[in-house]
């Protein structure tokens, strides 16, 4: 089993927070490997809250090939951060010339566009890159997008954090999505490791995803850019949420409704009984299935916390206002935030979503019987 | 027969037909239940002699000879009388005195069963044993990253849909603007198929219907039931339990003067339309009752004559395409309930099937597709379209998914499945596994004459005389000599009990692999195969 931690922050953090949670949470994690997700970030990146960021993986052939690339499309390199490792990398950890972040002016064309297209053209270039660097074996991409970094790399979360420098300033964020890896095929494929991020969204999952082939398929034929790799069964969560939101244009609450929705009879008594049958019925095969813990967070910087139907996974959230955890142990909150008021440490169960807004100031916990707050 | 007596091409012995009479003399009473209950008079009280050799071991002494004559039961070999080893006699006889036994070898009956140029028709399903669905395994089992659910106790949401369902982005739009939605239906995803009134006796169908209704009003078990190509009994459709009920419509449109007239009168709305456009016993063929089993009251649901055989056109009178077959008639169905009720075309299992598929999925009314595969029974067919015609089910269904999936439309419109489901006994796993090859539902006929009412019928020939109103049973006649011996009741009771451990058997399938907040359809990774061509046809994994 994985373990999660994220945390959203007033006060920018270093990602170091996370990794320390999930040092102490490190018997349930066997340190094959460590994905950081970065957003609202600090430091330089403060001033460029518009510049897309790559994030990546390069060798040297790599990085010529995404200059020239990126040249052609005109984006120009705004901003880089260098993460200059040891030459021996730790055990396990594979060797890599160049752990890329870096922020790009748009071209001058991209004046005219509006805010959608631009979102879609930045899925389309990572999807490109990945697709190239897929070809040559020079390449892994994570992100491209304003105000987000990510990290990904094999071996012992802490090991990795002080190798690649994560205490440095230039990555301190207000929100943080970490993930310890369980490692469950034992050729670890980077784009496998959580968390995942499209347009927007990310998410990680803690769990198994037992409907995940109808699932796959569904997605990867509603004809959306960027629905697809799938290298692990929880990527579909990172894209039933941006479905749910952008394109059917409901709540993070409604999201829960969309993978484990009420059964028949509780919507039959529900307030909102006839939105959620025909929710159920339409996105059906977004149903998901077996233990699985989400934790997501959304472009307005939401972050929220779900359960699978039968709450099969560990969570636990908990914080002060201004700065909220979601863990998948408590250790791992009490690592992270001692200073809370512990008593209020919530765990949400088979039918809630908790949520904390984009101003931090408190956890709103949303249960699956309620009326929904969306107007609709 | 003498040995200087002529034969004739079709003269046979006992030892030519599939099915022998074993009939001891010793236990015997003689009591004429066999030969009264015999369907079709395949033995005769008889006269019997015998000669009685006496041998003396006293010396000197001359042996003596007596002739005499004992009673007993002797089998016609005449092919209109052959036994069809229904095993009636045995059923009845007290002393356990008679049993069929099937011949050692292939018999040679079947070469004489078409006197008068008349081929053979019969009822029942194929003569082939076996089928792709019982090696079929389930080999995705929860272990360790995900934990196996709890069959008994925990909660498992297994329903599944019967109507169009639009895709999320206009469902959502419709909502908000209060839009027309296609009806959907929420049911059990095994449906008892359409078997029609006048096919099965009045009893089958009363437990039926009983059996169908307590699972839906004490157990909460959505079941529904086709009522196949003969109408629908006048006060069912002024009933609430119309809800229930599938109607169907096919190309003889029996019944429907009755159905039309009583729409205005009905309480509620039906289930859905089943269009009947083909079947899988006999695809391509009509529906046929033959005039045996065309009584009084079947007459008038039917609004025919009565003793007249009603065999239905192979195909609709409105079928100059089948676009326009299928918008004509869906159209016209949903019309006459007001767009409240599902309306969807049933096909014979084809290799044109995803052609109908494709018309279909541009039909913004059809409300699904059943497939009926090679394996399905009926009430009466030719032997030949029984045994040689039509398509395996398991392929036939899968393309079919895989066509809606490739187009994004395996969503909008289920499918459902059927033609020898269960035909080994194995009813949940052949049903998981076509489930998980993509189908909505299962539909089911044949197993529940088996298994609710004890239908004979085998895929080795036995009985399948289902055709001229004989059945032993009393499943398939309208003669009430013969479907007395049928308690509606118990056929009831028999219909729960086959949809009770069913539910049981599929979470039993279910929660080892890790599934209870949705039905599987489509979980094709759960599926493996020990035959490789299989599972490349069928897109499933191949395990040894
Ligand atoms: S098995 Fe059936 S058909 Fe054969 S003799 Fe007995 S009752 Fe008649
Ligand atoms: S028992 Fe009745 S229904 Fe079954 S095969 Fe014989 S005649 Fe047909």
């Amino acid at each position: 089993m994985c373990r999660l931690f994220a945390i959203t922050s007033e006060t920018p953090l270093s990602p170091m927070v996370a990794m320390e949670a999930m040092d102490v949470m490190r018997e349930g994690h066997d340190g094959s490997g460590v994905g950081l997700f970065l957003r609202d970030l600090s430091g330089p990146f403060e001033e460029m809250k518009d510049a897309p960021i790559l994030s990546g993986i390069f060798s040297e052939a790599g990085i010529k090939r995404l200059d020239r690339h990126m040249m052609d499309l005109g984006f120009m390199t705004k901003y880089r951060i260098s993460i200059k490792v040891p030459k021996v990398p730790p055990e396990g950890t594979p060797r890599r010339d160049l752990y890329l972040i870096r922020a790009y002016e748009y071209p001058e064309e991209w004046d005219i566009l509006s805010q959608a297209d631009k979102e879609d053209r930045l899925v389309q270039i990572r999807l490109e890159l990945r697709r190239m660097g897929e070809a040559e074996e020079d390449m892994i991409v994570f992100s491209f997008w304003p105000d987000v970094i990510m990290i990904k790399e094999i071996g012992d979360p802490m090991t990795i954090a002080r190798y690649l420098g994560f205490d440095r300033k230039e990555l301190h964020a207000r929100i943080i999505m970490a993930q310890g890896r369980q490692n469950t095929n034992y050729a670890i494929n980077l784009y496998a490791c959580h968390p995942f991020f499209l347009q927007g969204f990310a998410s990680m999952t803690n769990g198994e995803n037992t409907a995940f082939v109808p699932i796959r398929e569904y997605l990867s034929s509603r004809g959306v850019q960027g629905y697809g790799g799938y290298q692990s069964d929880s990527e579909v969560f990172t894209h039933i949420l941006h479905y749910t939101v952008r394109r059917l244009g409901l709540t993070v609450e409604t999201y829960k409704h969309v993978i484990t929705p009420l059964q028949d009879r509780t919507i039959e008594g529900h307030p909102d009984g006839a939105f959620l049958k025909q929710l159920k019925h339409s996105c059906r095969r977004l149903t998901i299935d077996g233990p699985n813990c989400v934790i997501g967070c959304l472009p307005d910087h939401t972050l929220f916390m779900v359960q699978d139907r039968k709450k099969l996974r560990p969570g636990v959230v908990g914080g002060k206002p201004g700065r909220w955890a979601f863990s998948s142990e408590i250790c791992g909150l009490d690592a992270a935030i001692p200073d809370r008021d512990k008593s209020r440490d919530f765990q949400p169960m088979h039918l809630d979503t908790t949520i904390v807004a984009p101003d931090r100031q408190e956890i709103d916990i949303c249960s699956q019987t309620a009326p929904l707050h969306q107007p609709r | 027969m003498l040995p200087d007596r002529p034969i004739t091409p079709t003269t046979l012995s006992v030892k030519d037909l599939p099915w022998q009479i074993h009939w001891d003399k010793d236990k015997c009473t003689l009591c004429g239940r066999c030969t009264a209950v015999c369907p079709v008079h395949a033995i005769e009280p008889a006269v019997f002699r015998k000669r009685m050799f006496n041998a003396s071991l006293t010396p000197g002494q001359a042996p003596t000879n007596v002739h005499q004559v004992y009673h007993g039961i002797r089998q016609r070999t005449d092919p209109a009388y052959a036994c069809v080893g229904c095993a009636s006699c045995t059923l009845v006889c007290p002393n356990d005195a008679i049993m069929p036994m099937r011949s050692d070898e292939s018999d040679k009956l079947r070469y004489h069963i078409n006197r008068g140029g008349q081929p053979r028709s019969r009822g029942g399903r194929r003569n082939a044993p076996g089928g792709i669905l019982d090696q079929i395994k389930f080999i995705r089992i929860s272990m360790l990253t995900d934990p196996a659910l709890d069959a008994g106790r925990h909660e498992f949401e297994l329903r599944t849909l019967l109507g169009r369902v639009l895709p999320p982005e206009e469902n959502m739009r419709r909502f908000r603007e209060k839009g027309w939605i296609p009806p959907v239906r929420e049911i059990y995803p095994l449906i008892i198929g359409g078997m029609s009134f006048g096919a099965l006796s009045p009893n089958m169908w009363e437990g039926l219907q009983l059996g169908v209704t307590y699972l839906n009003e004490e157990l909460g078990l959505p079941v529904r039931i086709c009522t196949g190509e003969g109408g629908c009994p006048p006060r069912l459709l002024r009933s609430r339990f119309l809800q229930y009920v599938i109607l169907q419509i096919a190309s003889g449109y029996f019944g429907w003067d009755e159905i039309i007239h009583a729409l205005p009168e009905m309480e509620v709305d039906p289930c859905a339309i089943e269009i009947k456009y083909g079947q899988g016993a006999k695809p391509g063929d009509g529906g046929l009752l033959m005039w045996y089993k065309v009584n009084k009251l079947i007459a008038a649901i039917r609004g025919v004559p009565e003793g007249v055989s009603l065999p239905s056109p192979p195909t609709h009178q409105t079928k100059y395409s089948i676009e326009e077959a299928v918008a004509k008639m869906i159209q016209s169905m949903s019309m006459a309930w007001g767009f409240r009720v599902p309306v969807y075309p049933k096909i014979s299992g084809t290799s044109t099937a995803l052609a109908v598929l494709n018309n279909l999925t541009r039909n913004p009314y059809a409300a699904g597709l059943a497939i009926d595969g090679e394996d399905g029974g009926t009430g009466a067919a030719y032997n030949v379209s029984m045994n040689h015609m039509g398509h395996p089910i398991a392929s036939n269904l899968r393309d079919a998914y895989l066509t809606l999936v490739k187009v994004g439309k395996q969503n909008e419109i289920p499918l459902f499945a059927g033609g020898g489901v269960g035909k080994n006994g194995n009813l949940a796993a052949n049903a998981a596994a076509l489930i998980m090859l993509g189908a909505s539902g299962v539909q089911i006929g044949k197993y529940v004459m088996q298994a609710a009412a004890g239908c004979l019928g085998s895929e080795n020939d036995r009985c399948n005389i289902c055709n001229i109103g004989l059945c032993p049973k009393g499943i398939t006649s309208q003669d009430p000599r013969l479907y007395r011996r049928l308690d509606v009741d118990m056929v009831a009771q028999r219909v729960v009990d086959l949809f009770l451990s069913f539910d049981v058997e599929l979470k039993k399938i279910v929660a080892p692999l890790g599934r209870s907040t949705a039905l599987p359809i489509g979980m094709s990774d759960a599926l493996g195969i020990g035959d490789a061509a299989a599972a490349e046809r069928l897109n499933i994994k191949y395990v040894v």
